[in-house]
């Protein structure tokens, strides 16, 4: 049956049945590439997309559970604190092989959103559902650092 | 404008033909192992087949009339940077501005782009830039000398009097972009290898530099494309359902409820199982789970890694092949009343790269097309050639970029490339699209085999070794393999007992002997191959022997590598910078030392660990090292981070183990890897220096569990022999 979704803004009618994962849905149907396929149990996060502003694995969410839901991936980021976060990924050249960082930097921008100086604590919290086999785990750290502080020294906070 | 027309009218040339345009020399040795000699013969008029608006210069670099220089990297991308690196050496011969080089893959071609230091092309063994560091220079200095005689010519000056920045030709008032004299430098004859002068370090501007941001671009935004992404029309997706036990074989299988279900197009049995093809991966997926196949275990491996282990515990009691003999070991071993004697045990480990293995292959007659982040060119065009009975000529290679490797995707069988030619030739014309899910990749083996080291040594009066006997008992990874009879030589798999035959510790009397027994579980190189291994025994070890002569263990290995400067001043550099001896550490804190040559590289690593009850934590390395002329200092300390997370996941948790022949891991919540929360600060620190470039994508990895169990023993006072490390 059909199902109403909202991606990047966008509405979406698409005909799948109810227990395909989301992920499923954005790669294949909607050609949504950026969102990757990594483990298929929510191990690993290279699936993460927000979902209502929460970062979510979509690799076991199903399409029927997604219906009415705000929908943002990779290619739909726009917030102050996506650009941040992408512009120091750049800058610190995060990225090695590259597969699981869309999935971190919605993971690292959702934190962002949250929680705008994230302590080294809070920054494990947030993105240790998120596996890099490369080992970028410090410039993620970085980049996330490198991102908060345009947003803390904004706000004028000591 | 159309630019192929423009060239075929005004030049009337045909497209060269490839075997002119081959054009490697190997002459004369120097320190970097290889001097490359480019020579160019025949026209540069080029087709531009490969860049449609792009006029080539050589088998490297294109121009298009709008600025960019094109560079084709015959290396895959698997996140070690080689899209940067080898471009880097072009652009600054050619004195291209950093900004208008792009990076695409190189077409499978051995004749054009081969290893040099293999002889085929491939990626691996940390050589990317150590093969092509001179073959790039030459080959961005033979572009700009072209660009420099059009403009020349042009311009009716000498050519002498041009100089070349940032991209830009200058003579007096008069500059041309590299873009506006694409045309005309593709027209000019090709120089002589002889003729290039390359820059002297002292003139980089972009070798050795910071400013050189990476060319794998899209990896931030999600628009980098892997084989994951790769869609064509018509393609249909394929899982493969293989065997619960290696060897196992399809006995016999029902696919009727399978082809029942939506989406579902085919099912059929190949080598290696029974292949499902549907619409989706979803839909092929699912009709996996609903075939019923019976196998036939009647080859298959049933044994467990207990029973596998407890056999190497027996072999280390043994004589094996002799490695490495100097002086009598054996007999100083059996006349000293005081010898050490530690077994060290090894687990199989399974790559776990991020991308599942896959591949898209679509099959026509006797030829074949395939996408795929493809690390084996050579051996792999060869094989898919051999299994369509064409010629490699028939086998075209389109290569995207890989969500990692760690050697995975170089398959000495090619094994999941052949899995999707196979299913693809079963579906004349139709794409397919293999895609292994995590369970899949984690239980089809190719892994870093299980090992099981003896390490015997005697100490002289000052508690240095005296004598040391070592025994190996393993799979050799190049058994059975095409690089078997260059690798094995007198029973002896060199990669089985690297880092230890030839160790850089000062021992007057050593022996290292080797048992290669066969086992019907499939192996494979893992970053950093044999060191992965032997680097935690011999540095283990070492530490042992200067606790026991009472040695501090910086002091004890700096003693015995007095005729080894190099590994001496990367130690000392680690040691220094790690603040070794002079500062403090917190109660329940230890620090730990290792240090290890691999790849033409040495890397020592200084490590602080924290201890809590049975629990510990990595908190801090401080890692040095020294792989000759850095061409991007950034990505060297980028790929020693992720050398050190990829050996301290095997050092603190990475296992794989079988049961009755039945591998026991499936996905990420039973082979647990390097987290965030686990991930310790990294400091890297470079030697300067002027050496030929050397490996850097792999020589981090061995020092990091050795530095590990060093710290723990430091604080614990016991020594760690077993991977991964657990204090209880």
């Amino acid at each position: 049956m059909p199902y109403l979704l909202t991606i990047n803004g966008q509405s979406h009618e698409i005909d799948v049945e109810g227990d395909m994962p989301l992920l499923w849905v954005v790669r294949e149907q909607l050609n949504l590439t950026g969102t990757k396929f990594g483990c298929g149990m929510a191990q690993c996060g290279a699936c993460t997309v927000q979902i209502d502003g929460v970062a979510t694995r979509t690799c076991v969410l199903t399409v029927a559970d997604s219906v009415g839901k705000n929908i943002v991936t990779i290619e739909g980021l726009q917030s102050p604190q996506a650009l941040a976060i992408q512009n120091a990924w750049v800058e610190l050249q995060v990225p090695q092989c590259g597969y699981c960082q869309s999935g971190q930097v919605v993971s690292a921008t959702t934190l962002l959103e949250q929680n705008s100086n994230p302590s080294d604590a809070d920054i494990d919290a947030a993105m240790s559902g998120n596996i890099c086999r490369c080992g970028t785990y410090p410039r993620i750290k970085a980049g996330i650092k490198m991102a908060a502080a345009q947003f803390y020294n904004a706000a004028g906070a000591a | 404008m159309n630019i192929n027309r423009f060239l075929k009218s005004s030049a009337g040339h045909q497209a060269v033909d490839n075997s002119r345009r081959s054009f490697l020399k190997v002459t004369a040795g120097t320190s970097a192992g290889l001097m490359l000699g480019v020579s160019f013969n025949g026209s540069a008029l080029a087709q531009s087949a490969a860049t449609d608006a792009a006029l080539e210069l050589n088998a490297f670099v294109s121009i298009t009339p709008d600025n960019v220089v094109k560079v084709l990297i015959k290396h895959l991308e698997m996140g070690q940077g080689v899209y940067t690196g080898l471009a880097t050496c072009i652009a600054e011969e050619m004195d291209a501005s950093w900004s208008q080089v792009e990076c695409e893959h190189a077409p499978a071609n051995t004749a054009k782009y081969a290893n040099l230091l293999m002889g085929q092309q491939g990626t691996g063994g940390s050589t990317a830039i150590a093969n092509s560091f001179m073959q790039m220079r030459q080959a961005g200095a033979a572009a700009r000398s072209m660009l420099v005689s059009a403009a020349a010519a042009q311009w009716q000056v000498p050519a002498s009097e041009i100089t070349v920045s940032d991209g830009i030709l200058t003579h007096g008032v008069r500059s041309a972009t590299f873009g506006e004299l694409a045309i005309a430098a593709a027209q000019q004859p090709t120089p002589n290898a002889g003729s290039l002068t390359l820059k002297t370090p002292a003139e980089f501007k972009l070798i050795g530099q910071e400013n050189t941001l990476r060319k794998d671009v899209g990896k931030h935004n999600g628009t980098a494309i892997y084989t994951q992404d790769v869609k064509l029309p018509g393609m249909l997706t394929a899982v493969v359902a293989h065997s619960p036990r290696f060897g196992g074989k399809v006995k016999s299988f029902d696919a009727g409820a399978a082809l029942a279900r939506q989406g579902v197009r085919q099912v059929f049995e190949i080598d290696s199982g029974i292949a499902v093809l549907a619409t989706d991966y979803w839909s092929a997926t699912k009709g996996r789970e609903l075939l019923s196949i019976e196998w036939d275990d009647s080859a298959a491996e049933t044994r467990g890694t207990a029973d596998i282990l407890q056999q190497y515990r027996g072999l280390v009691d043994t004589a094996g092949a002799v490695a490495e003999t100097h002086g009598n070991a054996e007999q100083t071993l059996a006349q000293s009343a005081d010898v050490t004697e530690l077994v060290f045990e090894y687990p199989y480990l399974a790559h776990a790269q991020m991308e599942p293995m896959n591949c898209v292959a679509q099959v026509n007659g006797t030829s074949a097309e395939m996408w795929y982040g493809c690390q084996s060119a050579s051996g792999d065009q060869a094989a898919i050639a051999q299994l369509l009975g064409t010629g490699i000529e028939h086998v075209k290679i389109n290569t995207v970029f890989a969500g990692g490797g760690f050697g995975r995707r170089a398959n000495p069988v090619s094994d999941y490339v052949l899995e999707a030619v196979r299913i693809a030739r079963q579906v004349q014309g139709t794409p397919v699209k293999l895609v292994w899910s995590r369970e899949d990749d984690m239980q089809a083996g190719y892994y870093r085999p299980a090992y099981v080291h003896k390490l015997s040594a005697s100490q002289d009066a000052d508690g240095k070794p005296a004598a040391i006997q070592i025994r190996v008992a393993g799979q050799s990874i190049m058994a059975g393999t095409s690089l078997g009879a260059m690798m094995i030589s007198n029973g002896i798999d060199i990669t089985s007992v690297e880092g230890l035959s030839d160790m850089s510790y000062d021992i007057p009397e050593r022996q290292v002997e080797l048992h290669s027994p066969e086992v019907g579980i499939p192996v494979q190189w893992w970053r950093s191959v044999g060191h992965t291994h032997t680097a935690f025994s011999k540095e283990v070890f070492i530490d042992a022997l200067a606790r026991k002569a009472g040695v501090d263990p910086v002091v004890y290995r700096l003693e015995l590598l007095k005729n080894n400067p190099r590994e001496t001043a990367v130690l000392k550099l680690a040691a220094e910078k790690a603040g070794w001896g002079t500062t403090q550490l917190p109660a329940g804190w230890g620090r730990g030392v290792a240090v290890h040559t691999s790849f033409g590289s040495t890397v020592a690593e200084i490590v602080d660990v924290s201890v809590q009850g049975n629990n510990f934590k990595v908190e801090r390395v401080v890692a040095a090292i020294d792989c000759g002329i850095a061409v991007n200092p950034n990505i060297v300390r980028a790929q020693v981070e992720s050398a050190i997370a990829y050996g301290l996941s095997a050092a603190l948790a990475d296992e794989v183990t079988l049961t009755a022949g039945n591998v026991d891991q499936t996905n990420f919540h039973t082979y647990r890897v390097l987290r965030m929360n686990a991930m310790p600060s990294v400091e890297t620190h470079i030697v300067p220096s002027t050496n030929a470039p050397s490996g850097v994508g792999e020589p981090g990895t061995p020092p990091i569990a050795p530095a590990v169990a060093n710290a723990l023993a430091a604080v614990t006072g016991r020594t760690f022999t077993r991977l991964p490390l657990k204090l209880a």
